[in-house]
This record gives C-alpha cells, structure tokens and sequence, in this order.
C-alpha cells in the first residue's frame, strides 16, 4: 500500500474574496485511481494546481510525497492540464523532445508506440490537430512519464465516448502501480469501474472519502446515482418573472 | 465473452461472479493459468485492485490456486468444481420459482410449466 502519498490540512485559499479551498484536510495513500467528484466551482481544480505548485495555499499544509510542492515534487508530478498549452507551430515530436528534456522519467518509446497505436503522425503540428486529438497527445506526454503522481484535470470531457474509452485503458495500462492518479472529473458513470476511491469535494471541503465498492455496498446504487442524489440542485420554482 | 456491469452492486462482486461462471462453463479449463490481475483488469476495463479483490475471492473458494512459479490457475479438485456448480444451478433454480410465484404460479404450478415445455 506504501505510505501517505498526499497530506493536505486545513487548506485555504481565496480568489480575492471568493473563496475556493476552505480549510480542506485530505489523505492519500500510493498505488491507487481515485477520483476526485464535485459539482462546478467546488475547488477541484485549485486543489490540483496547490499540488502541483501552480497556486500556492493561503494557509495550511500541503505535502507530496513528504515535500512542500517545489522542484521535487514536480520531478514526480505528471500533470494534465484542463485545457491545453501547447504553442500551435509545434511538432508532436517536438513536444516528446522538449518532455525528455525536462523530465527524466519521461519513456521516449512509450510515447511513441502510444502514438503508432493512436495513429497520430508525430511530424504533424500541433494546430493542425483536432480538438480530441490534442488532448490525446496530451495525454500520451502525461502517461509516458513514470510519475508517483499522476494529477488529471478532466481528462476525458472534450472527447467521444469511444476515444474516452481508449483514454480510461491507456491510463489503466500506462499508469506506475507504486503511483497514484487522481482524475477530476464530471463524467462518473465513465470512470467509475476504474476508480480504488473517490473524493467528494464540495464548498472547497473534501465532503467524503470511500472505497467505490464500499458505497456500493452501503449505498446500493453507484458513485454517479450517489453524486446525482447528494449535489441534487431543486430547480427554479418559477413565481413572477 | 464480454463482461457485464450494472450499476448497483459492487463491482468486485460482479467480476467474482463471472469469473466463477467462466471456470465452471470451461472457457479457463481444468489446471490452465489465468491471465495476470492486470491483463484481467484491463481486458475488463476495471481497476487492478478490485480484480484482485475478485481473484482473492475465487482463490477463497477453493476454485483457483495461486502458487509462487505457476502464478494463479484453475483448480485441478473436481470435486470443488462440481460443488459449485450444484450451487449455481440451484440459485437459477431458486429464481425461476421466485419469478413463478411473483406472477401468481405454486411451486406445482411452476413445475407443470417446465415439464409442458419441455415435453
């Protein structure tokens, strides 16, 4: 099972004064898929980019694999990002060369074979691809590294249903098993067979913490049913326009 | 064969289910290694752990046998295959009554069904 991979306690952070993580506490073991749920504006992504060091917390503490986010915890961070940025004269395999440069975990042959197998021409720039397929190059860059975290900010929301299943396998079968994902996302029913866990995240506080199968068990019904029912929003009664 | 998941039972138990209906209908036969969790995992689109979990299950049962250079195979005891497969055809057997008594059929009734059926 390995030790803590992420400590967070009591998290905060504020966008002026607008809240978004609001004394958040959260604990996450290695060699796991979790998913990270909650409605729109909850803090998911915040909380991904205070792990990754793009924001840093107003207060509390935030540790990765024991570290501050920094330059250490970047070298063992893959992260995806929930859109793309990547300039539009580049090459796919430009983007390979500049990744080994600055990761050395990055598997060259792995984001290639990915490539052959997704049919994508690595000579091809990246505006000359379409919307799915930069994000599948994306991903292709974030899963060929062998990272202990992988941190996946809506990975599967801009592609088809079939492409979504290529996307869910390639991370089954490219992630580090002593590594952990965690996969925001909205689109439950798609991800959650391939969930260990999931995180409820609400008013930028993690709401709860289980085992998939465990609120299967208790709840009778699935993850996706679970989050309809907890985040149910009544709608507007109508009265006088 | 393709698996099959619904929505409200855990996803352990499902996969237990049809492992346990692929041994006994000889898809895996007697003695023959089963693939590993993950080639499992990702052939099933689930998550390594849970098929684990799974394949601890069968193990339990008595209807796999994991050991250090084989790895995890079918079980050899055919005494325990046949067990289990008393068992599974006695919960069809139980649910098909079950569903003949919910549309107002007797067990008698249920029966005389079955054999004008088949005769």
């Amino acid at each position: 099972m390995g030790g803590m991979l992420i400590q967070c306690q009591d998290v905060w952070k504020s966008y002026g004064s607008r809240p978004a993580l609001h004394g958040l506490n959260l604990q996450l073991e290695s060699g796991k898929i979790v998913g990270l749920l909650g409605p729109n504006g909850s803090g998911k992504t915040t909380l991904i980019k205070i792990l990754n060091g793009l924001l840093t917390a107003d207060n509390g503490m935030v540790l990765v694999d024991g570290s501050e986010p920094g330059v250490y915890t970047k070298s063992i961070i893959s992260y995806l990002p929930d859109k793309p940025y990547f300039a539009g004269w580049m090459k796919v395999s430009d983007l390979f060369d500049l990744f080994e440069d600055f990761y050395m975990d990055f598997d060259r042959e792995k984001a290639d074979h990915m490539c052959r197998a997704l049919q994508i021409d690595e000579k091809l720039r990246m505006k000359t691809l379409s919307k799915g397929t930069k994000e599948k190059v994306q991903l292709i860059l974030v899963m060929s590294r062998r990272a202990k975290l992988y941190l996946l900010d809506e990975p599967i929301a801009g592609v088809d249903p079939a492409a979504r299943d290529y996307i869910l396998s390639t991370i089954l079968n490219n992630y580090n098993p002593e590594g952990t994902v965690l996969i925001s996302t909205h689109l439950i029913s798609d991800v959650e067979r391939v969930l260990d866990e999931v995180l409820f995240i609400q008013n930028g506080q993690i709401i709860r913490q289980a085992l998939v199968d465990d609120i299967r068990e208790k709840e009778g019904k699935s993850v996706d049913e679970l989050f309809r029912d907890m985040f149910r929003t009544v709608p507007f009664g109508g009265g006088e326009w | 064969m393709e698996w099959k998941l619904d929505d409200s039972r855990p996803i352990w138990i499902q996969l237990q289910e049809q492992l346990t209906r692929k041994i006994l209908s000889g898809w895996y036969r007697v003695g023959e290694k089963l693939p590993s969790v993950r080639e499992l995992a990702a052939e099933a689109g689930v998550n390594p752990n849970t098929m684990q979990r799974a394949l601890a299950a069968l193990d339990h049962d008595g209807l796999t046998v994991t050991n250090r250079t084989m790895g995890r195979t079918v079980t050899e005891d055919r005494a325990i295959l046949e067990g289990l497969r008393g068992t599974l055809a006695e919960n069809i057997i139980r649910q098909f009554y079950d569903s003949a008594a919910e549309l107002g059929y007797t067990k008698e009734q249920a029966q005389e069904l079955l054999k004008r059926r088949d005769g």
